[in-house]
């Protein structure tokens, strides 16, 4: 039933094969197109989620016995902490906003652009500054940076590392995130097809929206902390050096009122990719899509009230410890609720578990432990002895990769036939995937154990009877990256050589399958009109022919 | 493996069970209904999904219950963190310094040295600060740590049921030797305790030279003998 829009593919001018001012190299990197904005976004930011698994592969490679392997201390910390900045900074947070967002946030809603589009290609290259500055700061004659991906005062404030350049860098990428939040917002109130009122909005759209919201209200804060660094770094004013008198703590209540809600910027958009997917392969509305949609806003605003939680053991007031524990388990209910509402969806649908819906399951079974280890985090008494553990490491990465990187992958094979026209080998796909899960559990779940037995984090060297865990762990990841590399390769031979996709290979009913593959330059002929929610799979024929 | 070494660090572990308990009967739950129905509801088997909107009443029940679950851990955490540092009244301290990258401790008697040794029988309050940048105090075995801040001071109270020697870490990173900033921590017999108290004094306490990893600084241990 879905290949009735294909023969419309010959007879148009896709936004690859259109032809404007500028051609070659120049019409990528002077393109105001969203597409093509969203294609530069995910190019970089894969080059750079590469860059940084090398570095994770490395530091692995160190921890295989106690002692030096093949770096010294010095090298060791700068790693981690170009490995965090680098995921997190340069990866996970645009991550899937910048890239898928900008794709299909305009045509989900039935847009040409996004409302402004030379400030998107603006915030790109904020992008690209911000990331290019990072990598020049390695090259500075303090060397790489060492203060973990947190930056803690006192000690960002007197290492003899090259601070500023890579603060700097941190400080013009959120820029760049404000500004594509406030293109989004924008977008979303402004241009919207005649008949998509909120609630017909897709999920994806709902979850764009309430993280654009956070980028705005949340980045400024981290901006405003990261030049406070800098002036102290310069200028010694006594802000958070204890020994002329500033606080160390003020530091990290800065840092984390931003850095808790950034967590949400990073999940919230692959709550939103999940909310499509499973639709999709179920061919069944999302079951309770006013809780979906409204948690996500709950959540984006509940999560601005609970940065504390990171910092239980700081030396804050007893008071403050225990209301941030249980803001922390308020917090944590709306995400439950989607997990119960996704497998809920699954029951009584028409399920076809391909590639990208097995991406899916992966995500809930990981982010589900994500999920609930926060909770032994969240309590008081077992945090007191986790924070800064090995538990603390294993915990962020079932989240932000089992969870966020994970749907990521399941976005890039979702809409792989949407944005280049061509499909993938399935198969291979799903074997990379499992290769995947299988190392990411030796490396990650390991970690657990480790941390409860009281490996801290950021260590170098280790105690002796923690060696055979690590060699576990560090096997999972050769195991893991071998997975994640042939999904790459995989990827890049079907877009080299993959068949024709057609327009709507899976049975999606949200606009983007109702136009061609690839799309043309302003997405739709006639913009549609839009009389039914996103997921009324009863009412797919009518939606679906009805195409562009 | 999983050593302890107080009632709090095994109350610790109590609420670790406890929310891993209720966590892995939800893992199992969300994982074993969702790859039931994939198979139940494959296309094959079902080829025309239902449609259901959503069920109201269900979806009361899945907040009301994990609200009252998450409560339950919330209070369990509480409590159990509280339990120590709600009561300090009369318990023997000690100063504790960091920095990069050892350790301090400072007795009533004004006796010192780098490895801590504390009395079996009473509670013992670390009163603690750092002479840079932060540091945290980790007692694996208790269960226990807390960062270490300049200019202002920070505790932790210990009350352990046995004797032993323990490692202590360092948990806030701290730099290059972050890693090696490993101390132990010796519980004694009360009258040990004493004996170690008198006879080392007024001997100072000699900076730890290891820069491997932990090893106990001999000395005060063969003073002991
Ligand atoms: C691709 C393979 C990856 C490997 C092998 C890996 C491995 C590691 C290792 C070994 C550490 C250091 C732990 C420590 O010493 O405390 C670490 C830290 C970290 N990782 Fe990953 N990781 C990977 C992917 C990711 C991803 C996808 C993200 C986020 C999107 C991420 C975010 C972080 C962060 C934020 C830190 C903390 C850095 C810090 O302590 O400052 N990692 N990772
Ligand atoms: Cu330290």
């Amino acid at each position: 039933m879905s290949d009735s829009t294909v023969s419309t593919n010959g007879d148009y001018v896709n936004f690859y094969q259109y032809k404007g001012k500028h051609t070659g190299i120049l019409g990528w990197l002077l393109s105001v197109d969203h597409k093509r904005i969203g294609l530069l976004y995910l190019g970089s930011m894969v080059t750079f989620f590469l860059v940084g698994m090398t570095l994770g592969f490395f530091m692995r490679l160190e921890l295989w016995n106690p002692g030096q392997d093949i770096m010294g201390p010095q090298t060791y910390n700068a790693l981690f902490t170009l490995h965090g900045i680098i995921m997190i900074f340069l990866v996970i947070i645009p991550g899937i906003p910048a890239g898928f967002g900008n794709f299909f946030l305009p045509i989900q809603i039935g847009a040409e652009d996004v409302s402004f589009p030379r400030l998107n290609l603006f915030s790109w290259y904020l992008y690209t500054i911000g990331g290019l500055l990072a990598v020049a700061s390695l090259f500075l004659s303090g060397g790489p940076i060492d203060t973990g991906w947190t930056f803690y005062a006192p000690y960002s404030l007197r290492t003899g590392t090259e601070v500023i350049m890579p603060l700097m860098a941190a400080f013009i990428l959120g820029f760049s995130s404000i500004l594509t939040g406030v293109n989004f917002v924008t977008t979303v109130h402004r241009l919207r097809a005649p008949g998509m009122t909120f609630f017909k909005l897709p999920l994806f759209i709902w979850a764009l929206y309430s993280t654009a919201w956070i980028q705005i209200i949340g980045t400024p804060i981290i901006g405003i902390t990261i030049l406070l660094v800098v002036v102290e770094r310069l200028f010694g004013v006594g802000l958070f050096d204890p020994a002329m008198g500033g606080d160390p703590i003020l530091f990290q209540h800065l840092f984390w009122i931003y850095s808790h809600p950034a967590v949400y910027i990073m999940i919230l958009p692959a709550m939103g990719v999940v909310s499509e997917i499973i639709p999709t392969f179920a061919r069944k509305t999302i079951f309770g899509y006013g809780a979906i949609a409204v948690s996500s806003i709950a959540i984006a605003f509940v999560g601005t009230l609970v940065w504390g939680h990171h910092m239980f053991t700081s030396g804050m007031s007893d008071e403050s410890r225990w209301v941030y524990s249980f803001l922390t388990f308020i917090v944590a209910l709306p995400s439950g609720v989607k997990i119960f509402n996704w497998v809920a969806t699954m029951y009584k649908g028409s399920i076809k578990a391909e590639t990208p819906f097995l991406y899916v399951m992966a995500f809930i079974f990981l982010f589900s432990i994500g999920g609930l280890t926060g909770l032994v985090l969240g309590s008081l008494a077992t945090d007191v002895h986790l924070h800064d553990t090995y538990f603390v490491v294993a915990h962020f990465h079932y989240v932000m990769f089992g969870g966020t990187i994970f749907i990521f992958f399941a976005a890039l094979h979702y809409w792989f036939p949407k944005m280049f026209g061509k499909m993938y080998n399935t198969k291979i796909a799903n074997i990379a995937l499992a290769i995947m899960v299988v190392g990411f559990n030796m490396l990650y779940f390991t970690f657990f154990i480790l941390g409860y037995l009281g490996m801290p984090r950021r260590y170098y060297d280790y105690l002796p009877e923690f060696q055979g865990m690590h060699q576990f762990a560090t096997v999972g990841s050769w195991v893991m990256i071998a997975g994640i590399l042939l999904m790459f390769i995989n990827l890049f031979l079907g877009l080299k050589n993959g068949k024709k996709s057609g327009n709507n290979p899976w049975g999606g009913m949200t606009l983007e399958w109702t136009v061609p593959s690839p799309p043309p330059l302003l997405n739709f002929k006639k913009i549609p009109t839009v009389k039914y929610g996103p997921y009324e799979y009863e009412h797919y024929d009518e939606v679906t022919n009805n195409v562009n | 493996m999983f050593e302890t070494a107080s009632d709090y660090a095994q109350n610790v572990d109590f609420v670790m069970l406890l929310i891993v308990g209720i966590s892995v009967v939800l893992l199992l739950g969300i994982t074993i209904a969702m790859i039931y129905f994939v198979f139940r509801y494959s296309r094959k088997r079902n080829p025309v999904a239902k449609q259901i909107h959503g069920n109201v009443i269900l979806e009361i029940i899945w907040i009301v219950i994990p609200t009252i679950i998450v409560m339950v851990m919330f209070w369990y955490g509480y409590e159990g963190f509280q339990r120590l540092r709600a009561d300090s009244e009369g318990a023997y301290e000690v100063k504790v310094y960091g920095f990069m990258w050892g350790w301090n401790f400072e007795y009533p008697n004004g006796k010192k040295n780098d490895t801590l040794y504390i009395p079996l029988g009473q509670k013992t309050k670390l009163v603690m600060t750092s002479r840079d940048v932060l540091h945290s105090f980790y007692i694996p075995a208790f269960r226990l740590k807390e960062d270490l801040v300049g200019g202002k001071s920070t505790f932790i109270v210990l009350e352990p049921s046995k004797t032993g020697s323990f490692d202590v870490a360092c948990a806030e990173y701290c730099g290059l030797n972050h890693s090696r900033m490993y101390t132990k921590l010796h519980v004694l017999e009360d009258s040990e305790f004493d004996k170690w108290l008198k006879i080392g004094m007024p001997e100072e306490g000699k900076k730890d030279e290891t820069k491997t990893l932990p090893k106990d600084s001999v000395k005060t241990e063969a003073i002991l003998e």
